[in-house]
Parts: C-alpha cells; sequence; structure tokens
C-alpha cells in the first residue's frame, strides 16, 4: 500500500449555535491514496460537504475545525498538518487552489458572471506560477481543450451564464486543474446535471485522473456514481465514518448495519418493475439530537441493548484495508455521556 | 377515435408552444416547442411515466394535463367520476373546477410548496373547504384519515411544516393531494428532492396508496431507477416529442429507440462489478426553440443516416404495445440493461 498523500485524523468540525452545537464532522478518519478515488458517500447533512470544506479549511462561521488532524503528504516527504495553518493565510492559500483543486455541485455560484471563463482561468493560473499574461491565456485555451469543451478558442472568451450547465462543470473542472494540483477536491460535481450529461463529466474525471496521476475525493449520495468511479469508500452518518473499504467489498461483502440498509433502499434500474423497495427505520436524527452511543442504534435492527445505546464503537479492522465502527465485530467502545451532558459539560 | 373503457386519461396531439418575443413591439420572433404533438393514454389503476433529459418538456405536459397551462393545440380526454369523457383542453375555466378535484398534483419540493403559516391539519383541510366541506368536525376527521393513509401520527396535527423532514413533507403534500378522493395524480419529480432511505419510504407509499385506492399515476422523473420501481409502462421524451413508449420491463431490457439505449446506459448501476462500457450520446440536447431537421435526436445518434436528416420520422408500433419514433427501429438491435439483482442482499 502506496504512503496516503492526504490523511484525515479524528477530525471534528462543528458549528456553535445558539440553539446548540451542531456536530457536523464528529471524529472522522480516512486515508487518500497517490492515484485513487476515493468515494464518500452518506445521506443528506452527514457531513460530507463540511469535511470537504475543513481539508480545504474554508468552514464558514459559526462553524470551525475543533480537533483532529488533516496530513498532507509533499512529493519530498515533508508532511504538513492543515489544521495546524492559518486558513486565511499565505501557506494555506497556496494549498487551497494550488495543492488541492475542488469543484464544488453549483457552478453557477462558484463562477464570476462579470468576467469571462478566460479571464477566470488566467487569475487562477497565474495566482499558483509567475506565467506571462499571454502564456496564461494560451494555457487555458489549453485547459478548456483538455476538458472536452467545443471550440476552446472561441469559448474561452464567453461568459459563463452563456453555457450550458455541463459545460459549465467541465469550466470548474479546468478551474480546478489550473494549478495542476495533485489532489481534486469534487463535491457532488453532477448533481444538478442530467443522467447523459452526469456520464460525460464522469468519463472527462476519469480520464483526467489516468492522465494526471490525480488523487481524487469524489462526494456523493448516489452509490451508482460511486460504485462507477471509487477505488475506496468511506460511508459516513453523522459526522463519523461508520465504515470503509475497497469499493469492491463495501458493494458486496458489507459490514456496517448502515451501509447494508442504505444499499438495499436504493432503487436500481436491475429491479423488478413495480416492486417495493426495503426502508430503513426512522429517519436521520436532526443534528442537536445526536444519538448517545453509536449514532445509528435508534434505526438499527441489530443494536445491542446496553451496549450499542451506551458507547461509542471504534473502528475493528476485518480486512488489510477494511474497517467497520460496530459493536458487532466487536472491538472495543468508548464510554458516550448523553449528548445533552457533552453539551453541558464544554 | 373511440376510448377504451378503461382509460382514464387520453392526450391526443398535445402541442404547447411558448411564443418568443423580441424588441419594443414584443414581436414574436419564433416558439419554443415545449409540447410538440404528444399522444399517450393513461389506464384506470395504471402507472406511467415520462421520463427524458431536462427541458424535454415533461413539467409543461403534466402542467397542460391539469390545464396550469393552456395547450395550444390538441386534446385531453379525462373520464370523470360518471365514466364520461370531457376534454380538458377546451373547457373554459369555469368548467374545469369539478374535474380538479379528480386529478391532483404532488410536486418536487416539499419544502415551499407548503405555506409554512398553516399548521398541517389546515393545509390537508384546505381543498375540503374550498369544495364545500363546512363542517370542521367533518373536516378533522378526514384529515386524521389522511394522516393514517400517509403513515403519519394524528399527533402531527396541529404543528408548522417547518417542524417535519423532507420525507414527512412530501407525505403531508400527498396527503392533502388525497383529501378530495381524487382518480389521477399528476406527481412532477416527488421523489427527486429526498435523500435515498427516505425516498424508499416515500416511492412504497405511492405503490401502496395506489393498491387501495386505484389510483391512476402521470409520473415525472428523470431518474430511470426510480422509474423502473414505480411505473407499468414508461414514456420517454425528447425535445417535446415523445420517442418511444412501452411496458417498464421492455423499454428497459430491450429498448427500441437509440435516444433510450442511450439514457439507459448513462445511469450509473450501484455495483462496481457492472462498470461496463457506456454508449454516451454526443454533445447536448436540441434546443426546443430550433430543432433540428428530421429526426430532432440525428445530431447525437450514433446510428444516424441520410434519411434521418431530412425525414421526420413517426411514432410507430413495433411489437405489441410498443411504441418507437425511429427510422431504424426495426432493423436496429439496441442494447438495454440486463435483468438481474442488485448486490448486496444478505
Ligand atoms: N453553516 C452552517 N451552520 C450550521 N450548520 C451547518 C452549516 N453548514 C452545515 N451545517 C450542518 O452540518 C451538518 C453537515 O452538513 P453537510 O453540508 O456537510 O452535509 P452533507 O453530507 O454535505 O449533505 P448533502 O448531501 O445534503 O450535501 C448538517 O447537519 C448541516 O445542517
Ligand atoms: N413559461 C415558459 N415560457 C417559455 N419557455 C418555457 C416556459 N416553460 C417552459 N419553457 C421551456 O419549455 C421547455 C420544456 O420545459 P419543461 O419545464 O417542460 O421541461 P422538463 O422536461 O420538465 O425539464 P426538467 O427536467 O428540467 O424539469 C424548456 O425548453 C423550457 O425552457
Ligand atoms: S431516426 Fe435516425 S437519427 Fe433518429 S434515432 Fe433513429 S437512427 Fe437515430
Ligand atoms: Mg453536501
Ligand atoms: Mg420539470
Amino acid at each position: 500500500m502506496a504512503e496516503p498523500i492526504l490523511s484525515v485524523r479524528r477530525l471534528c468540525t462543528w458549528f456553535h449555535q445558539d440553539e446548540g452545537i451542531v456536530r457536523a464532522v464528529d471524529g472522522a478518519s480516512f486515508d487518500l491514496e497517490p492515484g485513487h478515488t476515493l468515494g464518500i458517500v452518506g445521506e443528506s447533512g452527514c457531513g460530507k460537504s463540511v469535511t470537504a470544506r475543513s481539508i480545504l479549511r474554508i468552514v464558514e462561521r459559526p462553524g470551525r475545525v475543533e480537533s483532529g488532524e488533516i496530513l498532507l503528504r509533499r512529493p519530498d516527504g515533508s508532511v504538513v498538518d492543515l489544521v495546524k495553518l492559518d486558513g486565511q493565510g499565505r501557506e494555506m492559500r497556496e494549498v487551497r487552489g494550488g495543492e488541492i483543486g475542488y469543484v464544488f455541485q453549483e457552478p453557477m455560484s462558484s463562477l464570476s458572471s462579470f468576467h469571462t471563463i478566460g479571464n477566470q482561468l488566467i487569475e487562477a493560473i497565474r495566482l499558483h506560477s509567475d506565467m506571462s499574461k499571454k502564456a496564461a491565456r494560451d494555457r487555458a485555451v489549453e485547459l478548456l481543450t483538455l476538458v472536452g469543451i467545443p471550440r476552446p478558442a472561441q469559448r474561452v472568451d464567453s461568459y459563463s451564464f452563456e453555457l450550458s450547465g455541463g459545460l459549465r462543470q467541465r469550466v470548474m473542472i479546468a478551474l480546478a486543474l489550473a494549478a495542476e494540483p495533485r489532489i481534486l477536491i469534487a463535491d457532488e460535481p453532477t448533481t444538478a446535471l442530467d443522467v447523459t450529461t452526469q456520464a460525460q463529466i464522469l468519463d472527462l474525471l476519469r480520464k483526467l485522473q489516468a492522465e494526471q496521476g490525480l488523487a481524487v475525493i469524489l462526494i456523493t449520495h448516489d452509490m451508482g456514481v460511486i460504485a462507477e468511479m471509487a477505488d475506496d469508500v468511506v460511508v459516513m452518518y453523522l459526522g463519523r465514518d461508520v465504515e470503509q473499504g475497497p469499493v469492491e467489498t463495501i458493494f458486496h461483502d458489507p459490514a456496517h448495519p448502515y451501509t447494508r440498509s442504505l444499499l438495499q433502499s436504493i432503487p436500481s434500474v436491475l429491479a423488478e418493475p413495480r416492486s417495493r423497495l426495503r426502508t430503513i427505520e426512522g429517519s436521520i436524527p436532526h443534528p442537536y439530537a445526536r444519538p448517545a452511543g453509536c449514532p445509528f442504534h435508534p434505526r438499527c435492527a441489530d443494536a445491542i441493548a446496553g451496549r450499542c445505546d451506551r458507547s461509542l464503537p471504534e473502528p475493528t479492522h476485518l480486512g488489510a484495508r477494511h474497517a467497520v465502527s460496530c459493536f458487532l465485530y466487536g472491538g472495543s467502545g468508548v464510554p458516550a455521556l448523553p449528548a445533552g451532558l457533552l453539551e453541558r459539560a464544554e | 377515435m373511440t376510448a377504451e373503457p378503461q382509460t382514464i386519461l387520453e392526450v391526443e396531439g398535445l402541442r404547447k408552444w411558448f411564443p418568443i418575443s423580441r424588441g419594443l413591439l414584443r414581436r414574436v420572433v419564433g416558439h419554443v416547442r415545449a409540447v410538440d404533438d404528444v399522444t399517450f393514454s393513461i389506464k384506470h389503476g395504471e402507472t406511467l411515466s415520462l421520463v427524458g433529459e431536462s427541458g424535454c418538456g415533461k413539467t409543461t405536459t403534466s402542467r397542460c394535463i391539469l390545464r396550469a397551462l393552456t395547450p395550444t393545440d390538441g386534446a385531453i380526454r379525462f373520464r370523470t367520476e360518471t365514466g364520461e369523457q370531457v376534454d380538458v383542453a377546451k373547457l373554459p375555466k369555469a368548467g374545469l373546477r369539478p374535474l380538479r378535484r379528480q386529478m391532483q398534483m404532488i410536486f418536487q419540493d416539499p419544502f415551499s410548496s407548503l405555506n409554512p403559516r398553516m399548521t398541517i391539519t389546515d393545509i390537508i383541510a384546505e381543498p375540503l373547504l374550498v369544495n364545500g366541506v363546512r363542517d370542521l368536525e367533518t373536516r378533522r376527521r378526514r384529515v386524521r384519515e389522511l394522516l393514517d393513509l400517509v403513515q403519519l401520527p394524528a399527533a402531527y396535527m396541529n404543528r408548522f411544516p417547518h417542524a417535519f423532514s423532507g420525507g414527512q413533507r412530501q407525505r403531508i403534500g400527498i396527503a392533502r393531494a388525497l383529501a378530495l378522493n381524487p382518480a389521477l395524480i399528476v406527481a412532477d419529480e416527488p421523489v427527486s428532492a429526498l435523500d435515498v432511505s427516505v425516498q424508499a419510504q416515500v416511492v412504497n407509499l405511492l405503490l401502496d396508496l395506489q393498491d387501495r385506492l386505484g389510483l391512476s399515476y402521470l409520473f415525472v422523473a428523470h431518474d430511470l431507477s426510480v422509474v423502473k420501481h414505480v411505473s407499468d409502462r414508461v414514456a420517454v421524451m425528447y425535445v417535446g416529442k415523445i420517442v418511444e413508449l412501452a411496458p417498464t420491463a421492455d423499454l428497459f431490457t430491450r429498448p427500441r429507440h437509440p435516444y433510450t439505449e442511450a439514457l439507459l446506459s448513462a445511469v450509473p448501476v450501484p455495483d462496481p462489478r457492472r462498470r461496463t462500457g457506456r454508449i454516451v450520446p454526443l454533445g447536448e440536447v436540441a434546443d426546443p426553440a430550433n430543432p433540428p431537421s428530421g429526426c430532432h435526436f440525428h445530431p447525437r445518434c450514433r446510428y444516424a443516416v441520410e434519411r434521418c436528416r431530412v425525414e421526420i420520422p413517426a411514432l410507430r408500433p413495433m411489437a405489441d404495445d410498443h411504441l418507437a419514433r425511429c427510422h431504424l427501429a426495426e432493423e436496429l438491435n439496441l442494447a438495454g440493461v440486463q435483468e438481474g439483482h442488485p448486490p448486496a442482499t444478505t
């Protein structure tokens, strides 16, 4: 196993609000290997985007990274903990958009409608290099070609609102690649798109990754996209990684009751027409009302009374790269106070 | 055309063209052919799904059926409770009122479609009040029945929408749509905004209600996996026209139109062992204000021949009940999805 290029360790990112603390990310750990695609999957509100924003150090107030490590390994072998850097500081600004590129769901809100896409690309290129304007413009056209935009030499002078959703997302990818990052974080890059456009963007990501040896963190709630794209998968629930492993294991030999339920509840084009879906009991708890113990225990059919509702399971290794946080697989737990108590203890 | 006794809705030659006007005098310079010659029927107790990429005319079709839009041309024959057929397209506004009761709509966005200042009881009972159910106790009794039907506790009656999750709000929307015992429900992307686990619950609920109440559904969706689970038949639209219409299993396993083939192959399958070659259609969806000559799909079609550029194909019957709008439909041997079971069924 290669040394991970990025390691997230026990990351906690909380939002301090008047009504209480939203523990958006609460002890998530995972590794990204060079050249791999790591899929992060989980239902709405489980902390996928906040994890991405924590890595990029752009969590907005009243949120902040409380604890944990985000270790970025450089080509020279040195390791920097991004949590220790000043989020607004120079070094972090060089990491963000430089070493780590990113693409978010809404290309419209991330692209300016006052500047041509060419000027936005030129700015991004020159932010992380000392290229001349002329050279940067040539590079911009090259990037638009790379991401498959037809007639790039003309399109470079167009505005984002003149482009379709699919083309805008391609421009976003071009922007993310402007500084030749080693890591690309893509947060729901195809969620707003049609399946056909989605397929084109996913093909593009796959091609770019192969050509440029990028390591990709792909965030999505779509299990189908994960199955197609990921090498490794992290399943999140209420801010924690509940299971992780190679994509084959997660889909064909899932261990965590949440992963199993999630896989069974997804509709599939392979299903019998007019067939009912399996459902998961209950619904995701409100972020203020986190259950004590294993976060999934109130919805879990296999929960062990007196154990799962009392302490928080730590990850247990079921294989070299397969880990699950669930007492059904033995493992240790840390005693957990009821959420209310913990909040008061702060 | 004489109607078969069991159809509840017959749409024939439906057109909705939106004028494009320019200049100071707002001269009409062209038309967006949002819906252009659409014909289909729905039987009692049946679900027909409309699928296709964004902008193909799904919502416009459903809004015409409910007469939220006045069609440009065509007939929309609805069979009323008393068994007579009424052409909704030609009815004056005043004549629509009694029909509105029998056709109801469920919307995509459970967040914006409920009035935040009304209690659940008031929201669900509003259609009853509008239709002359004056007695408060009768209304409350009906609301309790409806909540029971959509599996929400009666204890929720006096709460406001903000206190509910997305899935619960969608249930409230469904209860409201059922208040007046409609026969036909038009559901425009009713589960698209929901998380997988909640989506599964709502899909099952819609199937259960149909079995219990004998409802007919026009189900609009872009997610082909969900469509597979709910539909008896599926109509695929492209740039305002139906290009294929067939029983669900036939359409998925043996598509007859190249566009359907491409759509199906673009759907990500939640199984990493099925990462197979996709047929991604080239380029982008055509503009309904300026559709391509001949077959509207020809610029993106991998099978197109000279004839496709010049001659508009008709929607023609293939085998029983299977219609396709392609010159080559008989000759082509197109790939569908192979039936099989989704993984992770332990
Ligand atoms: N700015 C904020 N202020 C307060 N709470 C926030 C903020 N941003 C996110 N949260 C909360 O943090 C939790 C995690 O949110 P996050 O956006 O990471 O979820 P997600 O997994 O990306 O979900 P989705 O699939 O809907 O994008 C949620 O409970 C959310 O309400
Ligand atoms: N009021 C309107 N005026 C002008 N054009 C319109 C109007 N409403 C819809 N259109 C156009 O008609 C076409 C069909 O739109 P419609 O909303 O029916 O598509 P849809 O299939 O429901 O798409 P989606 O999947 O995005 O909901 C689009 O090109 C749209 O821009
Ligand atoms: S008519 Fe021609 S262009 Fe249209 S779908 Fe068939 S083969 Fe393709
Ligand atoms: Mg998110
Ligand atoms: Mg629509």
